[in-house]
């Protein structure tokens, strides 16, 4: 079960992989508030995309609403929370089954009746903008007002309520994150992974060889929607604010999914790559301008459309499959 | 015939927005045989196999498979039930490695991805792939690709294989060894195979019985020396070929 995490694996991989840990465990030490907090957005998108890449990467379910299954899951954590006064560590569960019911309709729908592909697509949309418009109404948790969290100065963390300081949420997260990486591992590894990665290769063909691809696609779609569930928890108590027109919002969901595309989908250190690129280099860049005295607003946003057109050229696969066999990494990471 | 038939096939049609594909089709595939299917182009051979995997169900008649009706099930129930198949296009995992690919057919029956591994390594080497087991299915050519097809649904342990064109394309010398395998396949193991062919250098050499279909409609059947001298096919089927 354990043995097989490693598998195949380059010494090499796991040392880089251990490296690359160390470095993010002792960063909160050396690095200043501000590139915290850009570190702290680099994990927040490699968790997601991570979670993403489930669905898309894996079982080829192309999903762009992703946003709908982090608003779910930060407005029960929240709502919970201020309303109950239930902390985020119970609220989390409801909120994941939540997620995970979401998704598991919209599955439901979608491959009871063979819609795949870019119709699937359009149907996540679908469900994640009226979401959107059915939270902009919602007066438990403010409508379109905003709903927020009790903000105050914390002079100690209290991890079990989440308040506390980005040191705190960047340990939390970095621990999320390489849970993730590993689980997927774990995910990929198996009968589970397997199945997934023939249902997105040739979905008649897995048929074929007794693979039941409604129920694996459900299971996908489960758990991809439940892991992107602790994303939407950690935004609630890390943001302390929510607003159905940001966190539904299209833009959402396509912003989660850059880092996997721009990495690698279907990889399992893609979506983390992604999101460094992506989220560190923008952030990079605007700081970059600031310091030379140029304000620049929407440089980030340049700066993704050309990651992207470039990667499409030239990397149609995405940066990491071709770096990591540069790197002699084997074909599975 | 004495044996007993482990698949029968009765009076199964199937029609698309009208266009009859299969009329009226019966066969039966005894325990331990290699049925074949022929006929010319567009006669309703891959439609019928189609319907015996569970693609789609019949409009009419009744499929029973080892006691049991398969009628209505889907390609995945229909697996388990027994049958393996292989598709004519063939249908790679591609970004897979050959052993993956195989792999994926072997979870059928073996609990860890451990074990389905030996398995897949031993289907492979039985089928002469094993050097190819790292390749990426893309990468491989045709003639290799059609194995594969063969080694997954072997892979799952079927009691009966489906094999569709699996020698289309392949050379002489290809073909020889491809029934050199199915023969030690039936041999050995006592796999029953029902296949589609149009390469009659390997249906003469591996059928025992030989059915075929034209326009839908079963014309002839019997053993590969009676059928093939018989005036119908000769007409439809083999005359056509000889003309070219």
């Amino acid at each position: 079960m354990i043995s097989r995490l490693i598998d195949g694996v380059p010494k090499r991989a796991l040392i880089l992989l251990g490296l690359l840990f160390a470095a993010l465990l002792v960063a909160p030490l050396v690095v200043s508030g501000y590139t915290l907090s850009v570190l702290i957005l680099v994990l927040y998108f490699a968790y997601t995309g991570q979670a993403w890449n489930v669905m898309m990467g894996f079982a080829g379910q192309l999903s762009l609403g992703h946003s709908l299954y982090v608003g779910v899951a930060a407005y029960t954590a929240a709502a919970l929370y201020v309303h109950f006064g239930i902390g985020p560590w119970a609220g989390v569960w409801l909120a994941i089954l939540i997620s995970m019911a979401c998704g598991l309709v919209i599955g439901f729908l979608a491959f009871r009746f063979g819609i795949g592909g870019v119709y699937f697509a359009l149907l996540t949309i679908a469900f994640s903008e009226f979401t959107r418009v059915g939270f902009d109404h919602f007066t438990w948790v403010n409508g379109s007002g905003g709903f927020f969290l009790p903000v105050a100065q914390y002079s100690v963390n209290d991890p079990l309520n989440l308040r506390g300081s980005p040191v705190m949420f960047y340990y939390i997260l970095l621990a999320i994150t390489a849970l993730a990486f590993v689980f997927c591992r774990w995910l990929l590894t198996g009968r589970i992974g397997y199945y997934w990665l023939a249902i997105r290769e040739e979905p008649e063909a897995a048929q074929t060889l007794g693979i039941n691809i409604f129920r694996y696609k459900m299971i996908a779609v489960a758990i991809s929607s439940g892991m992107t569930a602790l994303s939407g928890v950690f935004f609630a108590f890390y943001y302390n604010n929510l607003f159905p027109e940001q966190i539904f919002s299209m833009n959402r969901s396509i912003e989660l999914i850059l880092g996997p595309i721009i990495g690698g989908i279907g990889s399992l250190f893609g979506p983390i790559l992604g999101a460094f690129v992506l989220t560190a280099l923008a952030d990079g860049l605007n700081e970059f301008m600031v310091h030379f005295g140029y304000e620049m607003p929407g440089v980030k946003l340049v700066f993704y459309g050309l990651c992207l057109l470039a990667v499409i050229m030239w990397l149609p696969n995405g940066i990491w499959p071709p770096l990591r066999k540069k790197l002699g990494l084997g074909e599975r990471l | 015939m004495s044996a007993t038939p482990l698949l029968t096939v009765e009076g199964i049609s199937k029609s698309f927005r009208g266009l009859r594909a299969v009329y009226q089709a019966s066969l039966t595939v005894p325990q331990g045989s290699i049925v074949s299917l022929i006929g010319p182009n567009g006669a309703g051979k891959t439609t019928c196999f189609n319907m015996i995997a569970g693609v789609f169900a019949p409009d009419e008649g009744k499929i029973t498979f080892d006691g049991r009706s398969l009628t209505g099930l889907r390609p995945d129930q229909i697996c388990h039930a027994g049958i393996g198949r292989t598709f004519q296009i063939v249908k790679p995992f591609k970004e897979l490695t050959a052993l993956e690919n195989v792999l994926v057919g072997a979870l059928h029956k073996e609990a860890s991805t451990r074990q389905a591994r030996k398995k897949a390594e031993a289907v492979l080497d039985q089928l002469g792939m094993l050097d190819k087991r790292n390749q990426p299915a893309a990468q491989l050519t045709l003639p290799e690709r059609k194995r594969l097809e063969v080694a997954r649904a072997l892979a799952t342990e079927p009691k009966l294989l489906l094999l569709d064109e699996v020698m289309a394309g392949l050379r002489p010398t290809e073909t020889d060894q491809m029934v050199a395998v199915f023969r030690e396949l039936n041999a050995k193991h006592g796999m029953t195979i029902l296949l589609i062919e149009h390469v009659m250098r390997a249906v003469m050499a591996l059928s025992q019985q030989v059915v075929v279909l034209h326009h839908g409609e079963v014309i002839a059947r019997g053993e590969p020396e009676n059928v093939v001298r018989d005036p119908a096919v000769l007409e439809c089927y083999l005359g056509e070929e000889a003309a070219v």
